[in-house]
């Protein structure tokens, strides 16, 4: 094994179980292979080879767990998520060298499962563009193509899962942060229902919009994370307290008669026609597999972006208080008050798109402006989860183009954050409704790069979302072509 | 709604915001920002009358726990972050013009 391209967690356990390989081989020659990759990809922020591999000894000396797929796999957490005594960041300037005291939750729980954190993962500062562009340590190179983006803001993770890197990583989405970047890098990233997963210690951009979710190579090893990391917390007063089912009980299980509805607004003007062209022969596949597919409307799609804008935006202005110099993080003290360490903290500390949203959500919040911007958001947020309900009172799940387009160039888009944004419009409409959402390769375009077909199921069904993307996936087996050549 | 964002205003939220912008910056700001307000406009044509805003999709009402410390005996590592402590305190600089430390 030089890397992870043609593997999956239930193969590499075996080698685990068989005694083919240690926790510590294993952790090593990913290490190996992530230094010299990296070099181009630049998907890591921190790589912890000394913890990792003390990490290995550890879960080795202690034995391997026959029951336990998780055991001794090596993994990445995008650096938006806390890792008690392991530099965190949120690719910003501002916590440049900021080092928690805590775990999350969902570090918990993967620790817990034997996991070896192999380091953290680069992403747009604070999670805030669809890029990596605008992280303050560099931007991370497409896996296919390293003069294309990974998307993001889950860059770091999904250009580390599909070069092979590491197994799995875990990512953030607040309105596509893992389903972008997972359909611009070919591999399957799911966000889950709003309160499946423990928000606690992942660093807040949009409360009401953040998830952690899974990003794997394959289908079933994304149900087998969230296994690992659903469920309800004490911690998150949001997190739900429903009951956690098996994510994999529903694999394998035929697809026929589910109802499968196509929004028409998701093949609007603004989506390239190779994408189109794909993700309808994916949605025939899905017939063909025995699927009913109506073709639906959710009228008030074309408002989401405007939506989210203003309601993550003013959430974010909210939340990105906290960095003020005072108790942790970049604290610029050359003026003579407090006022001035604020001023010049966060000045200094913020890259220019964050500043643009804490700018506009800010405003949106301001007096005079509220119930213009923010009240109305939250209304029309309203509207977009009745056009939602809708739909599911007849149908399982929803289908169509994760994004717009496929991976454009570096440095491409950037100048106009309007257009940028509008990369978005597919996704963001489930985290405004909460819904959970998955991305799975629906093949490629005329320049090899990977097109992403979004399944969107109803609230808590993540099992129905699992069970289609596994009949495509095992219907289509595009997981076996891989960056640099075919299995 | 304003359908642009004066200069005017722009600074007015940056005070708010307690972040400094050139004048160059705050130029290209308000030029973006009144880009994405234009868009933002057209949520004027939703009818929202009596329409309840949803600001939280989480189901749960009110969530209550034992009033039990937790994770609590952390003082030297939190301390440790702080960009300047002194006597087991984070320091901070004067609050007032002119006053000391």
């Amino acid at each position: 094994m030089d890397n992870f391209l043609n593997l999956d967690i239930k193969t590499v356990h075996e080698s685990l179980v068989n005694g083919q390989t240690t926790v510590v081989e294993l952790t090593q020659k990913a290490l190996e292979f992530i230094h010299s990759r990296d070099e181009e990809l630049n998907a890591f922020i921190s790589i912890d080879d000394e913890g990792a591999l003390k990490r290995a000894e550890e879960l080795d000396a202690a034995g391997i767990q026959e029951d336990n797929l998780l055991y001794g796999i090596p993994m990445a957490h995008k650096d938006n998520i806390v890792t008690k005594g392991l530099k965190t960041t949120s690719a910003s300037h501002i916590l440049e060298n900021f080092v928690p005291v805590y775990n999350a939750t969902v570090v918990e729980k993967l620790n817990e499962a034997g996991v070896v954190v192999i380091g953290k993962t680069n992403l747009d500062e604070f999670a805030m563009g669809g890029s990596t562009e605008t992280s303050f340590f560099g931007q991370t190179k497409n896996a296919w193509d390293a003069t294309k983006v990974p998307g993001g803001s889950s860059g770091g993770s999904a250009a580390s899962v599909a070069s092979g890197e590491v197994l799995f990583a875990l990512g953030s989405d607040t309105g596509g942060s893992i389903r972008q970047p997972a359909a611009y890098n070919g591999i399957v990233g799911l966000k889950p229902t709003y309160g499946r997963v423990s928000r606690w210690g992942l660093m807040a951009f949009s409360s009401s919009l953040d998830q952690i979710g899974p990003l794997t190579r394959t289908v079933r090893d994304n149900a087998l994370v969230l296994n690992a990391i659903a469920g309800y917390d004490d911690h998150d007063a949001t997190s739900s307290q429903k009951e956690v089912p098996d994510f994999t009980a529903k694999l394998g299980q035929d697809i026929k008669g589910l109802r499968v509805a196509v929004p028409k607004e998701y093949f609007s003007e603004g989506v390239n026609e190779e994408v189109a062209e794909a993700v309808r022969a994916g949605i025939t596949k899905l017939e063909e597999l025995g699927a009913i597919v109506d073709e639906v409307s959710i009228p008030h799609t074309k408002y989401g972006i405007a939506a989210y804008y203003i309601l993550a935006s003013s959430e974010a202005s909210s939340n990105l208080q906290r960095y003020d110099g005072v108790r942790y993080g970049l604290s610029e003290r050359s003026g003579d008050t407090l006022e001035d360490m604020y001023v010049n903290t966060k000045t200094e500390g913020f890259g220019p798109e964050v500043k643009r949203r804490i700018m506009l959500g800010t405003f949106a919040l301001s007096a005079g402006f509220y119930d213009a911007y923010f009240k109305k958001a939250a209304q029309v947020r309203t509207k977009l989860i009745q056009d939602f309900e809708n739909i599911f009172k007849d149908h399982d799940v929803i289908v169509g183009p994760t994004a717009p387009t496929v991976a454009f160039g570096l440095g491409e888009e950037d100048d106009d954050p309007k257009t940028m944004y509008m990369n978005d419009m597919l996704t963001i409409p489930v985290n405004l409704v909460g819904l959970p959402g998955l991305s799975i390769n629906a093949g490629f375009n005329s320049e090899n790069m990977p097109i992403g077909m979004q399944i969107i199921g109803n609230k808590f069904d993540e099992q129905t979302v699992y069970q289609v993307a596994y009949a495509f996936e095992r219907a289509t087996k595009l997981y076996e072509k891989i960056p640099g050549g075919d299995k | 709604m304003a359908e642009t964002l004066s200069k005017q205003e722009a600074k007015h939220v940056a005070e708010l915001a307690k972040i400094r912008f050139t004048d160059a910056e705050l130029d290209v700001i308000v030029g973006q920002l009144g880009n994405i307000l234009t868009l933002v406009d057209t949520l004027n044509e939703v009818d929202t009358t009596d329409v309840v805003p949803t600001y939280s999709v989480t189901e749960n009402v009110n969530m209550f726990r034992d009033d039990v410390a937790d994770n609590w005996n952390q003082k030297t590592d939190l301390l440790n972050n702080a960009p300047q402590q002194q006597d087991d305190m984070i320091k901070v600089p004067a609050i007032l013009d002119g006053g000391d430390n």
